[in-house]
């Protein structure tokens, strides 16, 4: 009997908990024994992490399509650039700055085109990821540098003598908010606000007639979305020195919608996952650089023919301690 | 008509038009409480339609919608299903790749109020709310005896079953009127009996008043308390079961007259 699957899921209950001791074993272990260029790789896995886990409440979550993603990244790195260099906020105060500031720019953007459904949606969210690049670009006001960015950024520091300025204290600072993210993640999906999320992907007129708000939950995805993106945009900021137009391309957009395919949609291991994919990738195949770009089309093609729901996909049922309980006391009776 | 002071929902001259044709027409329906309302008419009549407009997923042209004494017509959806309007659909929408259970707890959605911060920092108050809603949902899928069902995904269970999660879902918003568009479709012969069962269960157990679109008159005459009859956007009779059955113009509505006007 399919139930089964289930009962077998939970069975596994205490092993997944030590493959979770492991894995973050080797995360505390590994920048003591890689040299600072890994801890970059790494650093860098960590970016691309918290982009997808971004990326995957809009797309996982509620099945927006967002191709435009890289705009909210671009809001956050610049808010910090701008508001360190001009006048000099440690960075560290700048994350939730950075992260209300694109929370608040996915709000007014997001407004009136909420009620757009799929490939309208996505045209819509390129659109929307191009202006402000090309914004960018244009130096309004004098603001951001045109084409040459923002240089000259800080340290992140809090403002007095702690500063993290080498690639250990960098990859515990992006780690250690990834970290975060995913514990608020997990708790959200197992909340009401996940499950009006997942109603609104799978059918949007009955999540209505559930009593769902789709409206209000669409855009609340979109607010969190763009604020972890935010604060994705000031560690990166930080990290470089330096912000240019160039870095938020639409082909960084592109990267993180395959981060959440390759992942599977709304699954938070499997975005970490993918992120892995799309950061190491190119280490891996940095002899073969000509070619990367051939196998990796090869490996998305390959990935949506035979695993269609991605690495990791979300397992559903049985998964919350809740109804382990629950099947425990049905035993008992 | 049975009990008059006891009305629920009441819609007046309720107009719905889409393009040019008018597929509501001055609409007027009392349904009461604590009854089983049937609306029946031929194919393209509007029946479901006032549903749509009944339920927000339509804005009417004119006409309002009155439900316990608040004026309903022209709201969202989800702001009349917290009103006390819950619905079913005639093909069946559940959310496919979410378990039974989940599907019938994202109908207490409505009733609870925790946000985005409560969830993440888990206050006290969302922990009692979600074991709440657990509770209702658990005590639902019991009601609809698909208890075993829980954490299998709704894409998988049979159909008859999935119309049955689908009124624990609807069951699940607390609703004073329950809506449901065709609720036999699809079913067999003794899965229809079931569902006549439980339905007369329900309105005797629970405080709840049930308005259906029906196209099997077994059902319609078997637990209707009153029935509608709709034809071309207009109420064209209304009466007792066996009343409707022997109307002479229901009939012509179903079959057409004998001789051309």
């Amino acid at each position: 009997m399919k139930y089964s699957k289930t009962l077998n899921y939970n069975g596994f209950f205490g092993s997944r908990h030590s493959a979770l001791i492991i894995v973050l074993g080797i995360f505390f272990i590994y920048p003591f024994i890689a040299s600072n260029y890994y801890i970059d790789v790494a650093f860098f896995f960590g970016i691309y992490a918290l982009l997808g886990l971004s990326l995957n409440i809009v797309l996982g979550e509620v099945g927006l399509f967002d191709l435009g993603h890289a705009g909210f990244y671009a809001i956050g790195a610049y808010t910090t650039a701008i508001l360190n260099t001009k006048f000099g906020i440690p960075i560290l105060i700048l994350i939730p700055v950075s992260a209300v500031a694109a929370a608040l720019f996915a709000y007014i953007v997001c407004s009136p085109i909420i009620h757009l459904r799929g490939d309208y949606l996505c045209i819509v969210t390129i659109g929307m990821g191009e202006i402000v690049r090309i914004a960018l670009i244009n130096n309004p006001f004098d603001l951001t540098g045109g084409p040459n960015g923002v240089f000259g950024i800080d340290f992140p520091s809090l403002g007095g003598p702690f500063v993290i300025d080498s690639s250990i204290e960098y990859y515990f600072l992006i780690w250690g908010v990834v970290g975060l993210s995913i514990v608020g993640l997990i708790r959200l999906q197992n909340s009401r606000i996940g499950r009006a999320w997942n109603c609104i992907r799978e059918d949007e007129v009955a999540a209505g007639t559930s009593g769902i708000n789709v409206r209000f939950y669409k855009l609340l995805a979109f607010v969190i979305g763009a604020a972890l993106a935010g604060v994705a945009g000031n560690i990166y900021a930080s990290k470089l020195m330096c912000v240019s137009p160039e870095s938020f391309t639409f082909w960084e957009s592109c990267l993180m919608f395959c981060i959440v395919l390759i992942g599977g949609m709304g699954s938070i291991p499997g975005v970490i996952i993918g992120a892995g994919f799309i950061s190491l990738f190119p280490e891996i195949f940095r002899p073969f650089a000509m070619y990367r770009m051939l196998v990796f089309g090869t490996v998305m093609i390959l990935m949506m023919m035979f695993r269609p729901g991605g690495a990791w996909p979300r397992k559903r049922g049985g998964v919350e301690f809740t109804s382990l309980l629950t099947r425990m006391r049905e035993k008992d009776a | 008509m049975p009990d008059t002071n006891k009305t629920l929902l009441v819609t007046r001259k309720l107009t719905k038009i889409f393009g040019g044709l008018t597929a509501v027409n001055n609409f007027d329906l009392d349904v009461h409480r604590g009854k089983i309302f049937s609306l029946i008419g031929p194919n393209g009549a509007g029946k479901t339609t006032v549903f749509n407009v009944v339920t927000g997923i339509y804005k009417p042209e004119g006409g309002n919608v009155i439900f316990k004494d608040n004026d309903i017509s022209g709201r969202k959806p989800h702001e009349i299903v917290s009103y006390g309007i819950a619905r079913t659909f005639q093909n069946i929408r559940l959310f496919s790749n979410m378990t039974c259970m989940e599907n019938i707890m994202s109908g207490q959605h409505c009733r609870a109020t925790s946000g985005m911060w409560a969830s993440i920092f888990r206050t006290s108050h969302q922990k009692n709310e979600e074991a709440n809603i657990r509770t209702v949902a658990e005590s639902r899928i019991r009601q609809v005896g698909l208890w075993e069902f829980r954490d299998e995904l709704a894409k998988n269970i049979a159909y008859g079953s999935q119309r049955m999660i689908e009124i624990a879902r609807a069951l699940a918003t607390n609703p004073t009127l329950l809506v449901l568009d065709e609720p036999s479709s699809g079913l067999n012969s003794k899965e229809t009996e079931d569902l006549m069962e439980f339905l007369t269960g329900l309105i005797k157990e629970e405080d709840i008043t049930i308005l259906l679109i029906e196209h099997d008159m077994n059902v319609v005459m078997g637990i209707s308390d009153w029935v509608v009859v709709m034809d071309e956007g207009k109420k064209i009779a209304e009466g007792h079961p066996e009343d409707i059955y022997h109307n002479p113009r229901v009939i012509e509505a179903y079959l057409g007259s004998e001789e051309p006007r």
